[in-house]
């Protein structure tokens, strides 16, 4: 285990250092704003002031309370503590409510849709591939191309067409929200029922997306598989179809997890784009909507807990690779 | 090189994909030439008017020329434009509310329906339960409905200036008809208008090519910085190289897309122009090519050409361009298609989220789509307003993924079929 638990402080090293980057890219990147925050909401909010003495305490007051009146190291250390106590600061935009409380109701929405979203994607999109690089002829000419332009809709554009059909059209599901507007979060069967009917269409919007570029990778890792050595000898030993598929599966497997492990940020991307069209309650639709309200603070926040989240989401991953990757057990013994 | 191209088009997956991206670039080129309106000029009062011919009704009145054409079916399309299934519907279960028995009732007979209409239509009548949309609806059909049936013609009247009373200038006969090329005002809306009242077709192709323009700055930004670090990384080695692979890995784990969201909204409104939104989608994208370009110098350092030409004292740069650029041109280019492909999905996405260019110039595919989704065209079934647009997204993209995906098969004879 001495190896492996190498690997393992290795990889937390690794995720404390990009955490620290990502806190420092996301305090600096808006400080490089032109203008002063804190003079536009003075001046907002000091409209029709004509006292320059109250206007002038007005902008102290909230230099005080947003700090930018200190230095910016200051300022960061400042703001990291606060992130680690939970304190974002109040939203502009939904004034007085503070950012955390904002967060903590869209954050589990965006959870429970995204990540199960992705990873069906990436299973049934692994099995295709590999069905497709198998079975070639009919299959292949089928699935590739398909996944091919599936993979090329934004994943915003698929929301768009399945809400088209599913919602508008045929009218099976609803086409915005998380739960009928007429409920109030609750434990009832009726409460819960209706969560996973509105789940229903963000969920395969996303998982289509991801069935079509995981396929086309896997097709290609399992050509490249399929003309090994070792694939050629099994043949020749006479072993079934079946079982030498599933040694391939398992070889062309590993750069695939790897693989998302890396596009797993890209496709958060995507995924947060595809809540607002069906305006589904969790963190992307927040970003809308902070956005819309020029809210800063709000931003801020929401794109944090996003890298956050890929981060963790990536460790996760590499953490669960080191365990199968037979290399890095190998490298464990010596 | 000649051998390649050949190569190249030999393949059915890059001839595909060159083609669709072919008549894209060639329509952006030749369209604005014959319809040379400006892309976002306000033509419609009211919004999503839908795809058609438009006719302009004054005109179609005065045009010179009345021809007369008894056409056997004129007045049972006149019918059925005002009165289709849904109507007949609706009449039928307005007269079962007011009792009529519904086995009187044929919506099959029109001539039996409108004159039981007339005759138990009465707007002053409640109906318990009807809802007041509902009773506005009735009221609305009423009026479309009245001379439905009649022979007779319209009779064109005009205030006399003097007096002020209403004058007969002249008639419109059922059986008249205008040619639609003598008229004068007539305006064709291949996809109807968007939601300010502007034509989507035009719009559409000027926002393809300014969409295109970000694709290609955001690429060429992007291949540029990523085959210039992935080269020196790979070529240089030692500290440098792990400096690079440093930055590099850091950006790789930080979502770009959030990168974009907080440049993107730290630039401010004012100054973000679709370069602006170009350079931005360039600079958080480079990783992939870097990772790609630095993997295969390695594999190129240590061959014996790249020696040979370290022994006879060539500079870096020389060997850079003559020993070690040929060799992975091929690759750079794949990733300069990909680059592109995937910065004219970055700056839709961003635009949807409304970070998109603020110009009020230049529309872009994803400031199209946002514009669609602001005003909910797609719940209000108003599909030539978004659908052009994902398509011309999903066939940009996928014919340029097609022709990688050729690429790929001609420089890794692994794939090939």
């Amino acid at each position: 285990m001495k190896g492996y638990r190498r690997y393992f402080l290795n990889k937390l090293l690794w995720l404390l250092v990009t955490a620290l980057f990502a806190f420092i890219l996301n305090f600096t990147l808006p400080r490089l704003m032109p203008g002063d925050p804190v003079a536009a909401i003075v001046a907002r909010l000091a409209q029709g002031m004509s006292n320059s003495t109250g206007m002038k305490a007005v902008y102290e007051q909230y230099a005080e309370q947003f700090g930018t009146n200190k230095p910016m190291i200051t300022q960061f250390f400042l703001y990291v503590s606060n992130v680690f106590q939970g304190k974002f600061g109040a939203s502009f935009s939904q004034f007085p409510r503070p950012v955390v409380d904002i967060l903590k109701s869209s954050i589990w929405w965006t959870v429970s849709l995204q990540f199960p979203a992705i990873i069906v994607g990436w299973i049934i999109g692994n099995v295709l591939g590999v069905l497709a690089a198998y079975i070639r002829k009919g299959f292949d000419k089928v699935v590739m191309p398909v996944s091919l332009f599936i993979s090329n809709l934004p994943a915003f554009g698929m929301a768009v067409i399945l809400l088209v059909i599913f919602a508008v059209d045929l009218k099976w599901f609803p086409t915005s929200g998380g739960y009928g507007f007429d409920l109030i979060p609750e434990f009832s069967w009726r409460f819960i029922w209706s969560v996973i009917v509105h789940y229903q269409l963000p969920f395969w919007s996303i998982v289509l997306i991801a069935i079509g570029g995981q396929a086309i990778g896997m097709r290609s890792m399992s050509i490249y598989e399929l003309n090994a050595d070792y694939v050629k000898y099994a043949r020749f030993l006479g072993i079934k179809d079946r079982k030498i598929v599933g040694y391939v599966f398992r070889n062309a497997m590993l750069p695939q997890i790897t693989g998302l492990a890396l596009a797993i940020g890209t496709m958060v991307g995507g995924a947060l784009v595809a809540e607002i069209i069906f305006s589904y309650p969790g963190l992307g639709t927040t970003l809308l909507t902070a956005i819309q309200g020029q809210d800063y603070p709000l931003i801020s926040a929401v794109t944090l807990i996003i890298t956050v989240m890929v981060l963790l989401a990536n460790f996760a991953i590499e953490i669960i690779y080191g365990l199968i990757d037979p290399r890095i057990k190998a490298a464990q013994t010596d | 090189m000649k051998h390649t191209l050949q190569q190249v088009f030999h393949s059915s997956k890059f001839v595909t994909g060159f083609c669709i991206f072919a008549a894209i670039l060639l329509t952006v080129i030749i369209y604005p030439i014959f319809v040379p309106n400006p892309p976002l000029e306000i033509i419609a009062q009211g919004s999503f008017f839908p795809p058609g011919t438009y006719v302009s009704t004054y005109d179609t009145v005065f045009s010179s020329k009345a021809y007369t054409l008894n056409l056997p079916d004129a007045a049972a399309k006149r019918i059925a434009a005002k009165l289709g299934d849904k109507e007949r519907q609706d009449i039928k279960d307005y007269l079962v509310l007011v009792g009529v028995p519904e086995a009187e009732i044929d919506t099959t007979n029109t001539i039996q329906l409108l004159s039981q209409w007339d005759k138990n239509y009465d707007p002053s009548k409640k109906i318990s339960g009807m809802i007041f949309s509902k009773v506005r609806y009735y009221e609305r059909l009423n009026k479309s409905l009245t001379g439905l049936l009649s022979e007779e013609g319209l009779i064109l009247a005009a205030p006399n200036i003097d007096t002020g009373a209403l004058e007969q200038i002249g008639t419109i006969n059922l059986a008249d008809y205008v040619n639609i090329k003598e008229v004068a005002s007539v305006r064709t809306l291949p996809l109807g208008t968007d939601n300010f009242g502007r034509d989507v077709l035009t719009e559409l192709v000027r926002a393809t090519s300014v969409s295109l323009k970000i694709g290609l700055i955001a690429g060429l930004i992007a291949t540029f910085i990523g085959l210039t670090l992935g080269l020196l990384g790979g070529y240089i080695g030692g500290t440098v190289d792990d400096v690079i692979m440093f930055i590099t890995n850091l950006f790789t784990v930080i979502p770009s897309f959030v990168l974009l969201i907080l440049i993107s909204y730290s630039v401010g409104q004012e100054h973000r122009g679709p370069v602006m939104v170009a350079t931005v989608i360039g600079f958080t994208s480079w990783v992939w090519t870097t990772r790609a370009v630095r993997s295969q110098v390695i594999s190129l350092r240590n061959r014996d050409h790249v020696n040979l030409s370290k022994l006879s004292g060539h500079s870096l740069f020389h060997i850079i361009t003559h020993d070690i650029l040929p060799y992975i041109a091929s690759y750079v280019v794949m990733a300069l298609i990909l680059q592109i492909s995937s910065a004219i999905l970055a700056e839709a996405s961003l635009s949807v989220l409304g970070l998109g260019p603020k110009t009020s110039i230049d529309p872009t595919l994803g400031l199209m789509m946002n514009w669609a989704m602001i005003y909910q065209a797609q719940i209000l079934g108003k599909w030539w307003a978004y659908f052009p647009v994902l398509i011309v997204i999903a066939l940009i993209t996928f014919s340029m993924n097609l022709m990688n995906t050729g690429l790929d098969q001609v420089f890794n004879p692994a794939l090939r079929d």
